[in-house]
């Protein structure tokens, strides 16, 4: 066994002081997946520690295993020289081990004390001490600098407010070392050099900080040291100063995949048009504000911002799953009258929604009744409510094999396919009617490369074939390299799209922050 | 998903994949299991295991008589396991199918008691529809209080049992009480040919079964090859990508209601028109509950529903007999079935996951 | 006129707060297992065999006070039962919750059958009394009403103060309300979200038995079938008419037992020309009423049926 050999090395590490955290030949399995593969690292005090690797490259699953998650298959971690022995999350704690996780693990009904200060205490006490908290968390507070409102319900507060809380619930613990999962996915460029100037200040006092993330520019500004990971495996690891952007790319992907081309083109008629939309959410408040939007054939107009600025019910209105409150959606020369998801289809839009698992698929039907999800009404699918059921299973089978979803059958349950093919499973039903206009909303996210750019080459196809796309992402780099303009949503607002030739990253990231936005000075609460 | 499920040191990890065998097997072993459990009540009231379970089988399945009783008994049970089986494939939760049970037996009792008089090919599937409009509408209330309102179903179809049954009371102490039942809370009899034709001399068994079993084909003929099944799947296993795709949730529950609602009004057209031919507040020790533990031990397969009610059935008749050859009260029938039910659950939930143990 | 008076009388006000004690201890007890995001459905059956065991517990010559533990014993048993399913394996908990009160209602028959062979009237036992709390009990009618009550009714109203306290001022109380909310914050703080689930399941549970107990030990004297009748299900609909708060759960169980107390008045009453059943019917139209009113606000628990399992983000 790993373990066994690996005590061989076991005094070496000892007389290292400097080593606060050391991770030592760590495998687990998932079924036949091997998610980590005997991966050995150790963290300095007082360093970054930037581990990097695409989506599945096993990242989040190794960071859970050290902070007690999961427990290992092989291997083991040692936390200042101490052995973690159980898989909870309490002796990471206890060891001054702490996480800010990728989802936030906050709950949105109660307040920032309480959510900071649950299982600081024996469980069974007469009374929550809330004084001692609120003087501990003031104190913290002002020593790095994070002013948050104890009493604010979590709810209240912006994503980077909540980042903060995650961030003081580990310092409240006395965590020595902070894991962050993709700290800055949720945030604009500008928050993240907030975030970064946070952590500087953490490293001269001492933390250590175990930094993950798949965008290089950031690892290169804020990392020591960079271990890359890929398809469960360390490939390599070394100091930030031996190492340049090309060698870790390359690390990340493997072999080179080549990057589809964007053919410049000149666009058509007008597609889409939504003219003043406003949306009110459930409790009346105004998520969409006067939103005016034209997309032409032949282009890719891509959405920045941070997620909750509005994304969701702008692409709600056009998936027809919502109404807008007033303004029109025109298309044709026709303003929709009746919001719905049949009408929209019906109308040739194609729809790629957020989130696969929940409203891409239905996990535990098979492939070919996931392809028919949208058009089984469709004479060719249905007669007289009966299931054409040999039609159904051919029409699959071509989708399966013009889409390439390898190692699936029509009668397969996708629930068990990877994230790329069920991707691939939502793609071939939207793109085989032929959509003149797509929704595509972040189709990527969770996808390795090899499956992202097998869905930027769709899209690029289905430009050339005369569509016009929305690309609603979170990524600044896949909106660069895909869009032919890009506009940026702040608080329910739409900014002016831009030729993607003429704007900056930093321009995207100060429009995502609201400047320039009607109303920004007063930066009010986040729309959420 | 190839995320595991972690408790201690054994791991539970979700399979893609279930083998045929596992999933018929799985209720099975499941049973056998409980049947092992319940021995201990039966050596609790001292009586010696083996021979009870013989009586048991023998009480259920042992004489033509028995057989024929089990299969009376299992009539109703068929359609309201179908009742449940079908609304939980859309994860609407009709706990209500003893109220829409009376409910069906109420209109039949109405309508089949002499106002309408028709010749019996018509009078019949005419008490079965218009008993299948009752239970479908009385379930069409909480599922309205659902989709409208957001009212959870669960509470709503649970409280309207006892409604329909103090409902079922008055009528039978009150206004429809047959003045010719010396007193009896009974309503008058259905008249002949309303009356579900007898299937075999000198037992109770009635055409009523034959319904069933053409309600449980129908069932799933509707589940699995036509457009109205792919949308009650699709609800239930994913509302929200149902929805997106354009399927319409609110129609689908409400066609789910009616059609759950009216199968488990039909177990009370059986009820009345055929073993009883008459109503009493007793035609049902509870059918529309043990419905649920049917459709559970079938898998919510409308097939499988007809297996399952023809154990659950075997069961209770054979725990009638069982209770007067070895003196065990005949509660242990409901014991077997409540934790059939709860075993069945756990057995194909470990038919989904594989399980290692690790130190 | 009639209707009226009734408001005065002290018989009224006293078979209120009698009424209330079941639907306290239940509601309390669903309340505590929703509060940490498991809808307990078992509560019918397991308030059936807290009446049971606590009966029984007496009649073989216990005292009242150890049945009072015997039943939340039971309780926390089943409640535990619930747990491996609904909790440990994340099995649905609707349907669970409906086996378990198959099951617990099905082993009380069968154990009161096998206790008690062949009784066809079910014999008596001397039930709590009422006791007089000196000094509030002399305050005219009130006194009486209210404070001359079966000490297991004092034990429901104070019981509504010390789960109030324990949920909103004590470490394992916000355990339980985050647990509800957001078990992944729970489990990132280093606490077992199971176990905190789990006890609060068997805690409410045994709260359901004890309410169930009450009716056998206190109110009557005697165990029948069925005499739990519906009691558990309205409790779950208390619940959501409560908001999830102790306080407006005790408000919610003496406005429905008065409603009842009123029914049972007017029922009795010469004037009634309705028949008695439609009566009967009031106070499950009500809850469904309740449900109705309520349900279109309601701030659910926001991990209520989500299972937790470990190591899924």
């Amino acid at each position: 066994m790993n373990t066994n050999f690996s005590h061989l090395r076991l005094g070496a590490s000892l007389v290292d002081t400097e080593t606060v955290l050391r991770v030592d030949g760590i495998t687990k399995r998932f079924g036949s997946l091997v998610a980590n593969d005997a991966i050995s690292f150790s963290l300095k005090k007082g360093k970054v520690l930037s581990l990097l690797g695409e989506n599945g490259a096993g990242k989040t699953t190794l960071m859970n295993i050290i902070f007690g998650h999961y427990s290992a298959d092989e291997g083991f971690i040692e936390v200042f020289g101490q052995k973690l022995s159980s898989s909870n999350p309490a002796q990471a704690i206890a060891l001054g081990v702490g996480m800010v996780h990728q989802h936030f693990t906050l709950a949105d009904n109660l307040t920032v004390i309480e959510n900071i200060i649950l299982g600081t205490e024996p469980l069974w006490r007469l009374k929550q001490d809330m004084q001692a908290g609120r003087k501990r968390l003031a104190e913290l507070s002002a020593e790095f600098g994070l002013q948050v409102d104890p009493d604010a319900p979590i709810k209240s507060l912006t994503v980077g407010e909540k980042q903060r809380v995650e961030i003081l619930k580990a310092l409240y613990r006395g965590a020595k070392i902070l894991i962050l999962d993709e700290p800055t996915a949720v945030l604009t460029p500008q928050e993240t050099d907030q975030l970064f100037v946070i952590l500087r200040d953490m490293l001269s006092r001492g933390l250590s900080v175990i930094f993950i993330s798949h965008k290089l520019g950031e690892v290169m500004t804020i990392a020591d040291d960079i271990a890359v990971l890929r398809h469960g495996k360390l490939v390599a690891s070394f100091p930030k100063s031996e190492a340049s952007r090309e060698i870790i790319a390359e690390k990340m992907v493997g072999e080179a995949v080549p990057k589809p081309l964007r053919k410049a083109m000149a666009t058509g008629e007008l597609l889409l048009r939504l003219a003043h939309i406003s949306v009110k959410d459930e409790s009346g408040k105004t998520v969409l504000r006067d939103l005016s939007f034209e997309l032409r054939r032949h282009e890719v107009i891509g959405i920045a911002g941070v997620s909750g600025n509005g994304q969701k019910p702008f692409s709600d209105v056009i998936s027809g799953m919502m109404s807008p409150a007033s303004g029109d959606v025109v298309m044709h020369d026709q303003a929709v009258l009746k919001y719905d998801p049949k009408e929209m289809v019906a109308r040739g839009i194609g729809r790629i929604p957020e989130d696969r698992h929940v409203q891409g698929v239905v996990g535990d039907f098979s492939v070919e009744e996931n392809m028919i999800l949208e058009t089984y009404e469709d004479r060719r699918f249905s007669r007289l409510g009966w299931l054409q059921k040999s039609a159904i299973a051919e029409h699959a089978k071509s989708l399966i094999s013009a889409f390439d979803i390898r190692g699936a059958s029509p009668q397969t349950v996708v629930r068990g396919l990877s994230g790329g093919n069920m991707q691939k499973v939502i793609l071939s039903r939207v793109l085989e009617n032929n959509p003149q206009i797509i929704l595509a909303n972040q189709p990527t996210r969770g996808l390795d490369v090899g499956a992202a750019t097998f869905v930027h080459e769709q899209l690029f196809k289905a430009r050339e074939d005369g569509a016009g796309i929305i690309l609603i992402s979170e990524d600044l780099e896949e909106l660069l390299a895909v869009s032919d303009r890009v506009a940026v949503m702040y608080h329910g607002q739409l900014s002016e799209a831009k030729d993607v030739n003429d704007v900056t990253l930093q321009q995207l990231g100060l429009l995502m922050s609201g400047v320039g936005f009607e109303g920004s000075a007063d930066r009010g609460h986040h729309a959420a | 998903m190839k995320v595991p499920l972690t408790g201690g040191t054994m791991q539970l990890e979700p399979r893609t994949y279930t083998p045929l065998w596992m999933t018929l097997a799985a209720p099975v072993i499941a049973v056998f299991v409980v049947l092992v459990l319940c021995s201990g009540l039966i050596i609790w009231a001292d009586v010696p295991v083996i021979p009870s379970y013989i009586a048991l089988f023998k009480g259920a399945f042992g004489s033509k008589f028995a057989i024929a009783e089990t299969l009376v008994r299992a009539t109703p049970l068929i359609l309201t396991g179908l009742a449940a089986a079908v609304a939980f494939r859309a994860k609407l939760w009709n706990i209500g199918g003893e109220g829409q049970l009376y409910m069906g037996a109420l209109a039949a009792t109405y309508f089949g008691t002499g106002m309408i008089n028709l010749p019996a090919p018509l009078m019949i599937p005419f008490l079965f529809v218009v008993g299948a409009l009752a239970g479908g509408l009385l379930l069409l209330i909480p599922a309205l209080l659902k989709t409208r309102l957001k009212v959870d179903e669960v509470v709503t179809t649970l409280l309207l049992n006892f409604v329909i049954l103090l409902l079922a009371n008055y009528l039978l102490f009150g206004p429809w009480k047959d003045p010719m039942a010396m007193g009896w809370p009974q309503g008058a009899p259905i008249i002949d040919s309303g009356i579900l034709p007898k299937l075999i001399a000198k037992t109770r068994l009635h055409g009523g079964l034959i319904f069933a079993l053409l309600a449980s084909v129908v069932i799933w003929v509707v589940m699995s090859k036509t457009k109205w099944g792919l949308e009650i799947r699709a609800v239930g296993l994913n509302q929200e990508a149902a929805s997106f795709a354009g399927i319409p949730i609110n129609k689908t529950i409400i066609r789910t209601a009616l059609i759950s609602g009216g199968l488990a009004a039909c177990a009370g057209v059986t009820e009345v028109a055929g073993t009883k031919e008459y109503l009493t507040l007793d035609i049902s020790p509870g059918f529309g509950y043990t419905g649920i533990a049917v459709a559970m031990l079938a898998g919510l397969n409308p097939l499988g529903v007809v297996i399952a009610a023809l154990f659950i059935a075997g069961i209770y008749n054979g725990a009638d007999s069982m209770s007067r050859a070895m003196d065990v009260s005949n509660y242990i029938a409901d014991v077997i079935t409540a934790a059939s039910l709860l075993m069945v659950m756990l057995a194909v939930m470990l038919t989904r996951i594989r399980i290692r143990f690790r130190n | 006129m009639d209707f009226f008076d009734m408001f005065l009388n002290i018989g009224f006000w006293a078979a209120t707060i009698r009424m209330a004690t079941p639907l306290i201890f239940g509601t309390l007890g669903e309340l505590i297992c929703e509060r940490a995001g498991v809808l307990n459905l078992g509560i019918e059956g397991i308030m059936t065999t807290g009446a049971m065991v606590a009966w029984m517990w007496v009649y073989q010559g216990g005292d009242l006070w150890s049945a009072v533990f015997v039943a939340a014993a039971f309780g926390m048993l089943f409640g535990y039962l619930h747990s491996i399913f609904s909790v440990y394996m994340g099995l649905s908990q609707h349907v669970t919750g409906i086996g378990i009160t198959l099951l617990s209602t099905s082993l009380s028959y069968y154990s009161f059958r096998l206790l008690l062979p062949g009784v066809t009237t079910p014999p008596k036992i001397v039930p709590f009394q009422p006791v007089a709390i000196p000094v509030l009990s002399e305050i005219p009618v009130i006194g009486e009403a209210f404070f001359t009550q079966s000490p297991l009714t004092y034990l429901a109203f104070i019981m509504v103060g010390v789960v109030a306290y324990v949920l909103y001022r004590t470490p394992v109380g916000l355990a339980v309300r985050m647990v509800g909310e957001n078990p992944m914050a729970v489990e990132v703080q280093g606490i077992d979200v199971y176990k905190v689930r789990t006890g609060a399941v068997m805690v409410g549970s045994a709260f359901m038995a004890v309410g169930g107990a009450f009716l056998t030990i206190s109110v009557f004297d005697a165990f029948y079938f069925d005499m739990i009748n519906g009691r558990g299900w309205i409790c779950v609909a208390l619940v959501i008419f409560a908001s999830w708060r102790p306080g407006k759960a005790l408000l919610g169980a003496v406005l429905f037992a008065a409603f009842d107390a009123i029914q049972i008045r007017v029922q009795q009453s010469s004037i009634s020309f309705i028949p008695y059943q439609f009566f009967l019917m009031m106070p499950y139209i009500f809850s469904i009423l309740a449900l109705v009113i309520m349900s279109r606000k309601a701030a659910y628990p926001k991990a209520l049926l989500v299972p937790f399992r470990r190591g899924q983000r």
